[in-house]
């Protein structure tokens, strides 16, 4: 069983690899790379002439909401969603229902996953049971249960003893804690950033500080126990300058951003659209604008979409009452094609670093390269593809999403896990 | 000019034509307070449905009067005691309200935008009682009234608006109408009541009450929520009233002797304002209350006459 690509724009960061060449995959991994391959007999070949040929994009912030809360998504929803997205992985949240806190929910998300996932799927587990920040989830079990990382994502750690502990305990797994960096007292209540736009149309707003505080804590405490700190969702231009700060003296921070933090700000709320509601939420010019230039110059390693479905009646109504999050899988490559990309305010290669090989690297994961015996898990981009944002056709079970109708030029055109195309 | 909107959601909307035409509609429409029969026909066979999810006395009644001098039908409908405590969503009871073809929804409700939330999923006419902390664009416009009546104008007056700007839904509507009409805003009280970037809306902060009220024209205080007390944003209703409060004495040594009082009610006596105050000669409180149905009035009348109607 073997599949060729022909002729397209190879874009490998890993191997530092961008020219025309062929793909080709054979038994679920990458054969070969390199220009004109000759096809093997009974080989399918696909023209990928004029698209790009990467290694699989890799979402290490996804709510896939399975078990529990199936009627916001599920493991079959969800993966579609990623494959329709572009992506051949994606690590999960542990806030379902239950918690991911056990190795039996660990064990139960991976059945599903192999019986109903498209795409590959990477369990993250609680860093406290039930979420509660109150005492450690049983976390050896957890990571022998095969999760890739821990994360009380959605809520935040508020104790530091409790963190700190957390970090120790974790050090000998090699992996790291993904931190919602959030102080709930600063954040109090809060709908959206507090700025001049919450003073004008009155919503309760969380200071950027009260994820800097957070931040800046999560670093201190990396820098005490020698672990890995990874700052989910990063939005402001202060969480900016500690993370970078934080890697200048070596510390173990990484961080990850969103798509709609790059390109959408706290303006964007006036409509009062639920669906600009997010934790964190939408900050300034100013923040997007050091995300971006964080983003190219690495300091923040990767892209993650924080896939957030909701059911329409918990995003609809009034804003203060209104779910936060939004989908983001399926809008995630076009939005940063043409927000980013297009502009010219971020590489193409380093776009599909921060897409592949990065996310691999910091989870510790197979992939995220084109070298013979990697995975074959390719995504394929088309440029040029003209697409409007229309959530009826979303493969994910939610529509919540504030770029509806919007119009984006490229696209993720093919998807490709284990070697074989994935049709969503 | 004349009312094109199909909704009165906020000030900021409203360009300073459009609100000295609801300014002037309401003055002509006071008259009708003073008739021995109280009512005209121009509303006769519109429906005006006031939805109100948060307690009101005030609002709720100058609206009710107001459609009933008009001669619309007016139903009152409160969240307590309703399809709302069987646990129905608020955009389902307005549909569900909707569906029975009223001409006016009055809503007031607890969470910013429910309104404009409203405004969107209707085809009727939405008018804004106030909604969260955004705004309450009918306060703000009785307030002018009130004003252009004792002062004669608007460009040029200075107001000093006092107290909880944070949470105050009347500031925010009173900043926007009173600079687009040419006024001078000043906004004061302690640092954790006035809200961060109040500077962009164009008005000027104070951080002391004697130097807040020094020279100008009009002085608003707002209300204190006593709940501020519980979210740490003051110590105690003792010091607030101390600094705070509006006394005989801090009037007559630091305000202007043609110093308008006002306060969109109700009123906290002793602590935002001295009962001597509230009840003294600078006062127009019990007037704004009397302009408010005049205002009303007027902008059911806009939002509902003149589309089949009997005409004022």
């Amino acid at each position: 069983m073997s599949l060729l690509l022909r002729g397209g724009r190879v874009i490998d960061p890993a191997n530092g690899v961008d020219a025309v060449q062929d793909v080709l995959l054979a038994d679920g991994k990458v054969a070969r790379v390199g220009p004109r391959l000759e096809a093997p007999a009974g080989c399918e070949v696909l023209d990928v002439a004029g698209r790009v040929v990467c290694p699989g994009f890799v979402d290490m912030h996804v709510h896939l909401r399975e078990p529990g809360f199936e009627y916001k998504e599920t493991v079959r929803t969800g993966t579609r969603a990623a494959a329709a997205g572009g992506f051949t992985a994606v690590a999960c949240m542990a806030n379902t229902h239950p918690v991911n806190d056990n190795g039996a929910v660990t064990d139960y998300i991976l059945a599903r996953a192999k019986v109903e996932g498209v795409v590959r799927v990477y369990p993250i587990g609680a860093v406290t049971r039930g979420l509660k920040g109150e005492e450690l989830a049983e976390l050896a079990e957890l990571a022998e249960a095969g999760c890739v990382a821990f994360s009380d994502d959605g809520r935040c750690v508020q104790s530091a003893d409790l963190y700190r502990r957390a970090l120790e305990y974790t050090l000998p797994f090699g992996v790291p804690v993904i931190s919602h960096a959030e102080d709930t007292t600063l954040a109090r209540g809060f709908a959206m950033n507090e700025g001049v736009v919450s003073t004008e149309i009155g919503l309760a707003g969380a200071p950027a500080a009260a994820e800097d505080v957070m931040v800046a804590r999560d670093i201190l405490l990396a820098e005490l126990t020698g672990a890995h700190v990874h700052i989910a969702h990063l939005s402001t231009a202060g969480a900016v300058r500690l993370v970078r700060d934080g890697k200048a003296r070596g510390v173990r921070v990484t961080a990850e951003v969103t798509p709609h933090h790059l390109v959408l700000t706290e303006d964007a709320v006036r409509t009062y659209d639920p669906n600009t509601k997010m934790a964190p939420p939408l900050r300034t010019k100013r923040d997007t604008e050091a995300l971006v230039e964080a983003l190219a110059d690495g300091t923040i390693d990767c892209v993650a979409t924080d896939h957030a479905p909701h059911a329409l009646a918990e995003k609809e109504g009034e804003f203060d009452r209104a779910a936060f999050g939004i989908v983001g899988l399926e809008t995630a490559v076009s939005l940063l094609l043409d927000r980013l990309v297009r502009p010219g305010l971020l590489p193409l290669a380093t776009l599909v670093s921060r897409l592949s090989r990065d996310p691999v690297r910091l989870l510790g994961l197979p992939g995220g390269s084109l070298a013979p015996g990697a995975p074959g898990d390719v995504t394929v981009l088309d440029l040029e593809q003209a697409v409007t944002v229309d959530p009826r056709h979303f493969r994910s079970k939610s529509r919540n999403t504030p770029f509806a109708g919007w119009r984006l030029t490229g696209a993720p055109a093919l998807t490709l896990v284990g070697g074989a195309v994935v049709r969503p | 000019m004349g009312w094109t909107r199909k909704d009165l959601l906020a000030m900021r909307d409203l360009d300073a034509g459009e609100i000295l035409l609801l300014v002037d509609t309401a003055a002509s429409l006071q008259e009708i307070a003073t008739r021995e029969i109280k009512k005209v026909p121009a509303l006769r066979g519109k429906t005006v449905v006031n939805l109100f999810y948060e307690a009101s006395t005030r609002t709720r009644t100058s609206f009710e009067i107001a459609g009933k001098w008009l001669s619309a039908d007016v139903v009152n409908f409160s969240a307590g005691g309703s399809s709302v405590s069987k646990g129905e969503s608020f955009i389902d009871t307005a549909k569900n309200i909707a569906a029975m073809s009223p001409d006016v929804v009055v809503v007031r409700h607890a969470a910013s935008g429910a309104a404009a939330l409203l405004a969107r999923e209707l085809p009727c006419s939405i008018v804004n009682a106030g909604d969260g902390t955004h705004e309450h664009p009918t306060q703000a416009l009785l307030d002018l009234l009130t004003i252009r009546e004792r002062k004669g104008h608007f460009e040029g007056l200075h107001v000093a608006i006092v107290g909880d700007i944070a949470h105050s839904r009347v500031a925010r509507s009173n900043i926007h109408g009173m600079k687009k009409l040419g006024m001078t805003v000043t906004v004061a009280g302690p640092p954790t009541l006035i809200p961060p970037f109040v500077q962009e809306l164009g008005v000027k902060v104070a951080y002391r009450l004697e130097d807040a009220i020094r020279d100008v024209d009009v002085i608003m205080m707002l209300r204190l929520q006593h709940e501020r007390m519980a979210a740490g944003l003051i110590p105690s209703l003792r010091e607030y009233a101390r600094y705070w409060g509006l006394s005989l004495d801090r009037l007559a040594r630091h305000a202007r002797p043609d110093v308008l009082i006002m306060h969109p009610g109700p009123v906290n006596r002793g602590v935002e304002l001295a009962p001597e105050v509230a009840d003294g000669p600078y006062s127009v409180i019990l007037d704004q209350v009397a302009k408010g149905v005049a205002v009303r009035m007027a902008v059911l009348l806009l939002l509902a006459g003149g589309k089949g109607g009997d005409g004022a």
